[in-house]
């Protein structure tokens, strides 16, 4: 037993299989590397740049080079030196010439509302003539006396590195005080917050309606006969294959206050004048519900199928009562796959965008409709991508939590 | 189902939890079947009940220049991503499922995150990183985008259907003199194929319903069916919309009826084979 196993060209055999599975291993790689190199190209580096955009702050630095730099070495008390003023006379000079001024005035006018108009004004007054022994400070006050506010130079300190928190400390209602500690923003200027419990709250209760729904329809279908369970199986694919813009207007002519169920209501006799169910949080519930509910039903339904009857049976036959071996024996079987599909819906609610959109009040709107309407409407990217980063990290992080629970492997689809 | 002997609470529970579903499931429906009868209303707005039938809004959907524009774009954008996710989806599921390699686990959670990562920051990702690659307003990179969506669902599929795969199969064709990419095609692929058509059916609908990424991405030139859509129930919501919407109603019945056959398909290769 000692001499090694050897192949018939005498290499050991031991030597021999590590080489053939190195080389299987290699093939497997290069078969997964073009989607690997795929994906890293169109989503990862995008989303990637998309977080770092998040604390990039470019502007003020790109437009006052010169004034970033000096700024820096001031130790914030009082007014910075006459060497600063200087700088920004000479920055401002050349920033109204190629066109940089107007996006650092954007940036500092987020600081302090006026800013924008401040640089502005004086930079029309540039470039600056001093006489030898003036001070370049007198002049800058001269033209605008808040040039002698130490807040307005505290702004131009804050910004003057090309990266800054700014934006992901106001996406969660925070800014910098003067001495740089995050501290909350006055509750009139407070709205990040709400949006972001707002979305959790919404996609909670999509969720418990989507179980609610959904766990009693899996059940009855996976304890059918096969024929019939097929067959109404098509009543819930069929909505789960129509497009999403296809159900959110079909739920639009359903729920307007013209509507099949406003009319049919109010034919009825139980209603006199229409109820408002669409453009508000019902209607938002209600067509979110209706497009997750089959991602609540179709993993519920296997997991359940996989249950043998047998188990729920035998503790009838001990003389469980029916409800009683349901609670006890079936229940607490389907719970792991039933509460892997919660999750993941949830998750899925987190990120959604056009049905509050279409179907939803300003005040029904989750974090996503407000990273497109920074990304198009007001063109803040750096506050697109601070609460793009939030609900990502969020979104990442439930699902590594998901990953754990199901594995990725064993996902399925229906 | 219920025994005769069953106590009046034990009938009552049993109704009611029947009618219970049965109401989730005409739930489901009836977005469906409310918007389809409309879709042929004289009238020309979108209420209850129809006064008289016509084909005036198909007329409308199918002769007007901006509706049929967008559906062109919907099928040049779909199929062209369908194409390239499911080529490489394909490949990296057969790599995947051939061997254990270090990092595995972690490569297939990020080849499945499109799947969970929020639309909109996908888009808007794509929109700031592509433009100063001249990819917006233009074709290629909403198929690009619309390819890496739909990979997690051809991935997911085909190593569904690889995992059942009797890979002494590629043994017996390699040791019958055949090389790798003549067994791929003669044994492994015929094999398959019931798991990549419909992954690939997954990444045609999701490529088709898209709107989110087409919101940033698109130019007026590229506008697809769903984006359509969108400015239509946004602006105005005409009866042309639900000609559109039976139009995709029967689109989405065709897929799945495919699909459904597909699997039946594949179910008895498997059972067939067991």
């Amino acid at each position: 037993m000692n001499a090694p196993l050897t192949a018939a060209d005498g290499e050991p055999l031991k030597k021999k299989l590590a080489r053939e599975q190195r080389l299987k291993q290699f093939k497997a790689i290069a078969l997964v590397a073009p989607l690997g190199l795929f994906l890293l190209l169109t989503f990862l580096v995008p989303i990637t740049s998309l977080l770092f955009r998040s604390v990039d702050n470019p502007e003020v630095v790109t437009a006052l080079p010169h004034t970033s730099q000096l700024i820096r070495s001031w130790d914030q008390r009082g007014l910075p030196s006459d060497a600063v003023y200087s700088a920004l006379a000479e920055d401002l000079a050349r920033a109204k010439t190629d066109g940089t001024l107007a996006d650092a005035s954007k940036r500092l006018n987020m600081e302090i509302s006026g800013y924008r108009s401040l640089l502005m004004r004086t930079a029309r007054k540039m470039p600056l003539h001093v006489a030898p022994g003036e001070s370049v400070r007198d002049h800058f006050i001269q033209i605008d006396e808040r040039w002698g506010d130490p807040d307005h130079w505290h702004a131009i300190a804050r910004n003057a590195k090309s990266w800054s928190p700014y934006y992901l400390y106001r996406s969660l209602d925070l800014r910098e005080n003067k001495s740089g500690v995050p501290e909350l923003t006055p509750v009139n200027e407070r709205a990040y917050l709400s949006i972001f419990g707002r979305t959790m709250w919404m996609s909670l209760w999509v969720t418990v309606f989507c179980m609610l729904l959904g766990y009693p329809v899996a059940y009855w279908l996976a304890n059918l006969p096969k024929r019939q369970s097929n067959l109404l199986m098509i009543l819930v694919l069929l909505p789960f294959w129509t497009s999403v813009l296809v159900r959110v207007a079909a739920w639009i002519v359903l729920l307007q206050s013209e509507g099949l169920i406003n009319s049919g209501l109010m034919a009825l006799g139980i209603i006199d004048h229409p109820l408002q169910l669409a453009f508000n949080r019902t209607g938002v519930y209600i067509a979110m519900v209706h497009i997750l509910l089959p991602f609540v039903i179709l993993p519920s339904y296997s997991v359940m199928k996989s249950i043998p009857p047998s188990y729920v049976k035998a503790a009838i036959s001990l003389g469980d009562h029916p409800f009683a071996a349901f609670w006890k024996i079936y229940f607490p079987q389907t719970l792991p796959g039933v509460a892997a599909g919660a999750l993941l819906v949830f998750i899925m609610c987190l990120g959604y965008y056009i049905t509050p959109a279409l179907l939803g009040s300003p005040e029904d709107q989750m974090v996503s409709y407000y990273v497109a309407f920074y990304t198009n409407v007001t063109i803040n990217w750096g506050m697109a991508a601070a609460l793009g980063s939030l609900l990502l990290i969020a979104t990442l992080a439930l699902y590594a939590v998901y990953s754990k629970l199901v594995g990725t492997d064993r996902l399925s689809l229906g | 189902m219920l025994p005769n002997y069953a106590s009046p609470v034990e009938k009552l529970w049993y109704w009611t939890f029947r009618l219970v579903c049965v109401l989730v499931l005409v739930f489901l429906m009836s977005p469906l079947l409310a918007i389809i009868p409309l879709s042929f209303s004289a009238d020309s707005f979108l209420v209850y009940p129809i006064k008289s039938f016509s084909w005036r809004w198909y007329g409308e959907f199918f002769g007007n220049g901006e509706w049929m524009h967008s559906l062109k774009n919907s099928f040049i954008v779909a199929p062209a991503a369908t194409l390239l996710a499911t080529v490489l989806g394909t490949l990296a599921a057969v790599g995947l499922t051939s061997s254990n390699f270090p990092g595995k686990s972690l490569l297939m959670t990020v080849l499945i995150s499109p799947m969970v990562v929020p639309v909109v920051i996908v888009g808007v990702g794509a929109y700031l990183f592509f433009s100063p690659l001249g990819l917006t307003n233009n074709y290629l990179g909403l198929i690009l985008v619309h390819a890496a969506l739909g990979v997690p669902f051809v991935v997911i599929t085909v190593s569904a259907t690889l995992s059942g795969f009797n890979t002494s199969l590629i043994k017996a064709s390699a040791s019958l003199g055949a090389n790798p990419l003549l067994t791929f095609r003669k044994v492994v692929l015929p094999l398959i194929a019931p798991g990549v058509v419909s992954g690939a059916l997954f990444a045609f609908t999701t490529s088709f319903d898209e709107v989110v990424v087409t919101l940033f991405l698109a130019g007026p030139e590229q506008v697809t069916l769903p984006r359509q859509m969108f400015s239509g129930i946004k602006e105005n919501i005409s009866p042309a919309i639900a000609a559109a919407a039976a139009v995709l109603i029967l689109f989405s019945t065709t897929l799945l009826l495919t699909l459904e056959w597909l699997r039946g398909r594949s179910e008895r290769i498997r059972t067939a084979k067991a």
